[in-house]
């Protein structure tokens, strides 16, 4: 990583990058779509060519060419090594305890790195309706351990979750293990502005990595909760060249043949 | 025996007001044309079940079909938010709506539980989430063997599953090829299915891969051509990102999504008919 970059890059990118960076070169993982199928496209394009790529539509050992838009473009299935139905994907292959990384983004993240994905505001009338759990429940709880990907602010660093969607280090203090999930939990939460990890004894999250030109004041602002700072923060290095390139070439194919078979309206009729 | 109907026969045959409907297909395969049939013919009163609502239930809940949701993911994929689906949540329009929010694993078991013929589904799940505060219907057993404590959840016994898939043969056997989800088990949980399929064929041919529903456990069969748009078929379109893109700007108004509903979809006299003015306007 000596490759200086020569390019500006903006806080995303610097996130999307150090979120590829912990991924094994050999792992296994369980991608949710957005910022975590980028940082999983990203690493195995450098350090990780034999990435295992699932998405939970089904398909295993993905290598799409390029990004997908969805969990479930047909790109996925194209280049998979196998592709298995929902249930079994879920049954056998998660809940069996088959994979190694779930890589999971959130609204909202308590200082036990619990996580929001379902409502903001009370859940019956919540001020935005968010998509909901999808797969994060179980992807948390079955996943050897967890990588999480979100924004560092105050709206997203809160003291307390609206809703309780998936389960990181739940109340700290190994409460977790007390709730029968098998995996350890997220092991790192990966910002704009830096890395956190949760502390060993008490579960919380403690900010552990900087982003190039970030202070932990900056840090310690974007949290509702008094941050924890680790008496030797490590600095992130700085996206390499050929990081950002191809990071920039991975964009969603907006290609479809589907106008080419349709019909003229004329002859559409019946 | 397998029935060939044409889709809005099938849909009348089928779906009425107040029944339960699965119309399953997991990003792939999602059957859109029947969507848009259940939408012309008005059918109200309906518990629609899907993992991911998607644009297929957002046009359904939109136009007043719907009572009640069962669903685990419910926003427009890579894009953000189904903003009809939101609506209704949020703020009751066009009407008040019953939600049972689940995750992707409880409504897969569901499936799999009422395609096994089981009462209800057991799994690990939920473990210390607020779902079961908000979904009366997540209970935890005991395992009488080890004591473990686990997740239980009723199966999905849905009136009518309907599914879409590459081909069907004359007899009436399905074949389907790609990401597959949970439409097989939809189909054998459900009291009825509909298959609409691209294309009926001589015979299909499973040694190719991919995966058959025999003719016995498929009520009707319905050529319903390109009728996973947006999403696709495997093998024969790919999915309409753009237009998943634009979704968002047609339904972000409640006004201006039923006049875009009357215009295009209402208005059609059928599928093909409603792609095709898609494409004269632009939007593919």
């Amino acid at each position: 990583m000596s490759e200086r970059v020569q390019t500006a890059y903006d806080p995303e990118e610097m996130m999307v990058v150090a979120a590829s960076r912990l991924l094994e070169p050999d792992d296994v993982v369980f991608i949710g779509i957005g910022l975590p199928s980028k940082a999983a496209n990203l690493a195995r394009r450098t350090h990780a060519p034999d990435l295992s790529m699932i998405y939970e539509s089904g398909t295993l050992d993905t290598k799409p060419t390029v990004l997908p838009l969805s969990i479930g473009d047909p790109e996925l299935s194209r280049t998979a090594k196998a592709v298995v139905s929902v249930p079994e994907m879920f049954s056998y292959w998660l809940q069996g305890g088959w994979i190694r990384t779930g890589f999971l983004g959130a609204a909202q993240i308590d200082r036990f790195a619990n996580l929001n994905s379902t409502v903001i505001g009370d859940y019956r009338k919540p001020k935005v309706r968010l998509p909901g759990a999808g797969g994060a429940p179980e992807i948390a709880a079955f996943c050897h351990r967890t990588l999480v990907l979100l924004r560092q602010n105050p709206r997203t660093f809160v003291e307390e979750l609206d809703f309780m969607t998936t389960v990181g280090m739940w109340r700290g203090e190994g409460s977790r293990r007390a709730l029968n999930v098998p995996g350890l939990g997220p092991q790192a939460v990966i910002t704009d502005l830096g890395i956190l990890e949760p502390d060993t004894e008490s579960g919380e999250l403690v900010l552990t990595h900087l982003h190039p030109g970030v202070t932990a004041e900056a840090a310690i602002e974007a949290t509702s909760w008094p941050l924890r700072v680790a008496e030797t923060l490590a600095r992130t290095e700085e996206p390499t060249k050929k990081e950002l390139e191809i990071l920039r070439a991975l964009v969603p194919s907006e290609a479809s043949n589907i106008a080419d078979l349709i019909p003229a309206a004329g002859e559409a009729g019946r | 025996m397998t029935e060939f109907l044409e889709l809005p026969e099938a849909v009348k045959k089928y779906v009425s007001p107040g029944c339960s409907v699965a119309a399953e297909g997991f990003t792939h395969l999602i059957p859109h044309a029947a969507g848009a049939e259940i939408i012309r013919q008005g059918i109200r009163h309906l518990t629609l079940i899907r993992m991911t609502p998607d644009i297929i239930f957002d046009q359904m809940i939109g136009m007043g079909c719907a009572d009640k949701l069962v669903f685990s993911w419910g926003g427009n994929p890579g894009v953000g938010s189904l903003f009809r689906l939101r609506d209704a949540y949020e703020k009751g329009v066009p009407h008040e709506m019953e939600f049972e929010e689940h995750g992707h694993a409880a409504m897969a078991n569901a499936f799999a539980a009422g395609a096994a013929g089981m009462p209800c589904a057991v799994f690990k799940g939920y473990r210390g989430t607020q779902y079961p505060e908000v979904n009366p219907k997540i209970k935890f057993i005991e395992c009488p063997f080890t004591g473990e404590e686990l997740t239980v959840i009723p199966a999905h016994r849905p009136d009518v599953a309907i599914i879409h898939a590459q081909r069907a043969d004359r007899q009436g056997n399905i074949w389907m090829t790609g990401i597959l989800g949970v439409q097989k088990e939809a189909v054998l949980a459900a009291a009825h299915s509909i298959v609409t399929v691209e294309e009926i064929v001589d015979s299909v041919d499973e040694s190719s891969g991919g995966t058959v529903i025999p003719r016995w456990a498929v009520d009707v069969v319905c050529e319903a051509r390109l009728g996973a748009f947006p999403s696709y078929t495997e093998g024969y379109y790919d999915r309409s990102n753009a237009f998943y893109q634009k979704w968002g700007e047609i339904s972000k108004e409640y006004d201006r999504f039923v006049e875009w509903m009357e215009n295009y979809v209402v208005a059609s006299e059928n599928f093909v008919h409603y792609l095709a003015k898609l494409k004269e306007d632009g939007y593919v």
